[in-house]
C-alpha cells in the first residue's frame, strides 16, 4: 500500500540516524525540523549561507527513504507552466493531421477533436506535477529566491492544497502530499505567506567538530591532520576573514579533496595558497586570504 | 540557546499556574508576537501540533518546534531566543524592543526628539497650521545635514506623507495581444473552431508589473549627516513598493530590508541601525558593490530592476574597482541612478576620483541633499 510520509520516522534521532547512513550529518535542530515536516505535511524552508548542505539535504533525504527526489531549480522568469505541465504542441499538430487525414470532410466534430488533442497523453509533466502524481518521493524547491513574487503564490497555492487544475484535463490531487524542501540563499525575502506555509529553518555555518565529522565522512581518504587544519583554517576564515564570500562546507570538502589529490598530508603556508582557489571564490577574497595564511598557519 | 537544561515545559507549566497546556503555549505565541514576531493564528496552530508530535515533557523538543514554525528570519530566531529563555524561566518579558547596546546616533535623534519642534509658538490654531505651511515649504528645500534637532523632527513626519511608487516594467505572465510570441495552444484551438481551415495565428504578449527598485545607501563618515534622512526615505519605499529591496554601504554591506518593513518609521529606523555594523566608518564602495553583485545582484536582485546609488563618491579603494563594479552593474540593472548629496549645491563639480569613474556607467545624476530634491527623485524612479 501506498502510504505518506507521516511515518517515515520515528523521532527526531531516527532522522539523524538514517540520514547519517547516506553520509549526511544533521544536528538537533534540522533532525527536529524534517520530523515535523514529515508528522505535519509541512514544506521545509531552509536558508542559509551557500554551501550550507540545504540542497544535500534533499538529495540525501531521498535516498535515505529509498524516494525518488524530484528537482525543480528555480531562476529569474520561472512561469508556472514551466513548474506544471506544457502541451507537447508538435506532437498535437500531428495528430490534428492524421485525423484530417483519415476522416473525410464530414466527420469532423471539434468538440470531440479538441478533447482528443488536449488529453493527458499529450502533456508534459514537469517537476510539480510530477511530484504531485508520483508522490512519495522528495521534491526539492531549489533557490526559490531566484524566482519572482508570483511564482511564489503559484507554490504557496499547490504546497497549500497539493493539487493542480489543468483546464483541459480536470484537477490532478497528490494522494499523499511528497515531502517538500525549499532552499533559498536570501538574496530576497520570500512572501510571508510562503513562509508561514513551511518549517523554516536557518542552517548555520557547522560548528568545528561536525564539520569535522562531514570532513570524515565525506572523505574517509583524507589523513586527519589535514582534516583537522583544513577545518581549522575554513572555521577562522569565516569568522576573522571577512570575505565577500566566505566557503561553505562545499568548499572545505573541495579544500581538503585538492590537497589530499596534491598528496599533501598536512597544511603549509605555500600548497595552501597554490589550492587556495578550492576554498574562495574571488580575486578580492584570494588575495585578502594569502595575506592572512602565513600569520594564521604559523599561529 | 540558552538554559536549556533546566525545568521540563511539563514543570514549567505546573509553575503556570496550572493552566491548561495549549493556554500556556499559546501565551508563549503572543509573547512573541509581542516582542515583534509575525506569528498568525494558523502559526499558532500549528506550532500547537508540532509541540504535541515532539511531547511537551521535552524542552529542546518545544524550543526546536517553536522555532520551526514561529521565526522566518534570522533576525526573527534572535528575537525567540529572548523571548524562550524568559518565558521558560518565568521571568518578566521586556516589553520594549531591545537595541543592542551598540548607539548608532544618526538615526535616532530624530526619533528622540519627535516633540520638539511642537513644544512652544503660535497661540491659535490657524496660526499654527499657517506657520507650520510656511516652515514646511522652507525646510522643504533645505539641506538637510544643515537641519537643527526640531527641524528634523519636523521633517521626519513630513517623509511620512510621501508615496513612492515602484516603475513598471513588462510582466511574466502572457495576456492576448495582436502581435507577440505565438500562442500554441489558443491557435490550435482557432483552428478546431474553424474545423481545420488555417485561422489566424493567436499571439500574446506580457502584461505589466512593478520594476523592482533597489536602493544602495552609503553610510560612511562623510554621508552621515544625511544617513537618516536616507533611510527614512528608503522607509517609505519599502512600505508604499513591496518590492523594493535595501542596503547600506560603508566598510560592508548589509541587508536592511527587513528592519525597514516594520510599520513605524522610528522603530523601523532603530531596528535598521541595529543590523548596520559600520556607521560612520570609512568607504570601500567598490568592494562593497562588488559584494552586493556578488550575492544578490547577478543572482536576480538586480536583474531588470532600477537600482539607486546615494553617495558622495568618496572612495577608500581605487576609483577603478568602483568603475569596473559600476559597469557590472549597469550591464544587469534596468536603469542606474546616482544620488549625490552635494550635486545640487552652487559650484559643485564631479571630481571626487569615486563619482569620475563611475559617470560613464550612470543613467541620471541627481542631486539628494533636501526634501524637494527627494521628491524629485521618486519622480524620476517613477518614470525610470
Ligand atoms: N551536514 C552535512 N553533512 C554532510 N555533507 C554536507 C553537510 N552539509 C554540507 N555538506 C556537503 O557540502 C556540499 C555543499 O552542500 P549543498 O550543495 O547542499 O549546499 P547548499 O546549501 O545547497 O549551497 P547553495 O546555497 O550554494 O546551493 C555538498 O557536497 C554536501 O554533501
Ligand atoms: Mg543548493
Amino acid at each position: 500500500m501506498l502510504r505518506g510520509m507521516e511515518q517515515a520516522f520515528t523521532s527526531p534521532d531516527d532522522v539523524t540516524a538514517t540520514l547519517a547512513r547516506t553520509g549526511y550529518l544533521a544536528d538537533e535542530a534540522l533532525a527536529t525540523v524534517t520530523f515535523l515536516a514529515t508528522r505535519l505535511g509541512r514544506p521545509i524552508l531552509l536558508e542559509g549561507e551557500p554551501g550550507t548542505g540545504k540542497t544535500a539535504l534533499a538529495e540525501s533525504l531521498a535516498e535515505a527513504l529509498g524516494q525518488k527526489l524530484i528537482r525543480l531549480q528555480c531562476y529569474e522568469g520561472i512561469e508556472a507552466t514551466q513548474a506544471l505541465y506544457d502541451w507537447d504542441f508538435p506532437r498535437q499538430i500531428l495528430h490534428l493531421r492524421a485525423v484530417e487525414a483519415v476522416a473525410g470532410d464530414e466527420h469532423r466534430d471539434p468538440k470531440q477533436l479538441e478533447a482528443e488533442l488536449f488529453d493527458e497523453r499529450f502533456l508534459l509533466a514537469r517537476p510539480v506535477l510530477r511530484a504531485l502524481r508520483e508522490a512519495p518521493c522528495v521534491l526539492l524547491i531549489d533557490e526559490i529566491d531566484r524566482a519572482d513574487d508570483e511564482f511564489e503564490a503559484f507554490l504557496l497555492e499547490v504546497l497549500s492544497t497539493w493539487q493542480v487544475t489543468i483546464p483541459e484535463v480536470g484537477t490532478i490531487a497528490a494522494e499523499h502530499p511528497p515531502l517538500v524542501v525549499l532552499t533559498s540563499n536570501r538574496t530576497r525575502e520570500l512572501h510571508d505567506a510562503l513562509k508561514r506555509r513551511c518549517l523554516y529553518h536557518w542552517i548555520d555555518h557547522p560548528g568545528l567538530a561536525r564539520e569535522l565529522d562531514i570532513v570524515r565522512t565525506r572523505l574517509p581518504e583524507v589523513s586527519d591532520t589535514l582534516a583537522e587544519q583544513v577545518v581549522r583554517l575554513v572555521q577562522r576564515l569565516r569568522t576573522e576573514g571577512d570575505l565577500i564570500k566566505p566557503p561553505g562546507v562545499a568548499e572545505t570538502l573541495d579544500w581538503a579533496r585538492a590537497l589530499d589529490a596534491l598528496g599533501a598530508g598536512s597544511l603549509d603556508p605555500e600548497v595552501a595558497a597554490a589550492t587556495l582557489g578550492a576554498a574562495v571564490k574571488y580575486r578580492e577574497d584570494g588575495e585578502r586570504v594569502r595575506a592572512m595564511l602565513d600569520r594564521m598557519l604559523a599561529g | 540557546m540558552t538554559g536549556m537544561t533546566g525545568m521540563t515545559a511539563q514543570q514549567c507549566l505546573e509553575a503556570h499556574h496550572r493552566r491548561p497546556p495549549d493556554e500556556w503555549l499559546i501565551g508563549f505565541a503572543r509573547a512573541l508576537r509581542a516582542a515583534g514576531l509575525h506569528v498568525t493564528a494558523d502559526r499558532e496552530r500549528t506550532f500547537l501540533v508540532a509541540v504535541s508530535q515532539v511531547g511537551l515533557g521535552e524542552r529542546r523538543g518545544v524550543y526546536w518546534a517553536g522555532r520551526a514554525t514561529l521565526t522566518s528570519s534570522p533576525a526573527d530566531v534572535e528575537r525567540y531566543d529572548q523571548v524562550f529563555t524568559a518565558w521558560f524561566t518565568g521571568r518578566p518579558m521586556e516589553t520594549t524592543h531591545t537595541v543592542p547596546p551598540t548607539v548608532r546616533p544618526p538615526v535616532r535623534q530624530a526619533a528622540l526628539d519627535d516633540d520638539a519642534a511642537s513644544g512652544a509658538g503660535p497661540e491659535t490654531e490657524d496660526d499654527l497650521l499657517r506657520a507650520r505651511a510656511s516652515g514646511q515649504e522652507v525646510l522643504r528645500q533645505r539641506d538637510v545635514a544643515a537641519l537643527d534637532r526640531a527641524e528634523r523632527a519636523q521633517l521626519a513626519r513630513m517623509f511620512e506623507r510621501l508615496h513612492p511608487l515602484a516603475p513598471h516594467r513588462p510582466a511574466r505572465r502572457h495576456v492576448p495581444r495582436r502581435t507577440g510570441p505565438v500562442n500554441g495552444p489558443a491557435t490550435l484551438r482557432e483552428q478546431l473552431r474553424r474545423v481545420g481551415e488555417p485561422g489566424p495565428v493567436r499571439h500574446h504578449r506580457r502584461g505589466v508589473r512593478t520594476r523592482r527598485v533597489v536602493l544602495l545607501i552609503d553610510v560612511s563618515g562623510s554621508m552621515s549627516a544625511y544617513a537618516d534622512s536616507l533611510l527614512r526615505l528608503a522607509h517609505r519605499f519599502v512600505q508604499a513598493a513591496p518590492t523594493t529591496e535595501v542596503f547600506t554601504m560603508g566598510t560592508r554591506l548589509t541587508h536592511v530590508t527587513r528592519a525597514l518593513r516594520e510599520r513605524d518609521p522610528d522603530r523601523a529606523l532603530v531596528a535598521a541601525g541595529a543590523v548596520v555594523p559600520d556607521w560612520s566608518g570609512g568607504t570601500r564602495l567598490g568592494d562593497a558593490l562588488a559584494a552586493f553583485l556578488d550575492r544578490w545582484g547577478r543572482r536576480g536582485m538586480a536583474r531588470g530592476a532600477v537600482v539607486v546609488l546615494f553617495s558622495d563618491g568618496w572612495e577608500r579603494t581605487g576609483p577603478e574597482v568602483l568603475g569596473e563594479q559600476m559597469r557590472r552593474l549597469r550591464a544587469l540593472a534596468h536603469r542606474v541612478v546616482w544620488v549625490n548629496p552635494h550635486r545640487g549645491k552652487a559650484g559643485y563639480q564631479p571630481i571626487q576620483q569615486g563619482i569620475v569613474a563611475a559617470l560613464p556607467h550612470v543613467d541620471d545624476f541627481v542631486a539628494g541633499h533636501s526634501f524637494a530634491t527627494f521628491e524629485e527623485l521618486i519622480e524620476v524612479i517613477a518614470h525610470a
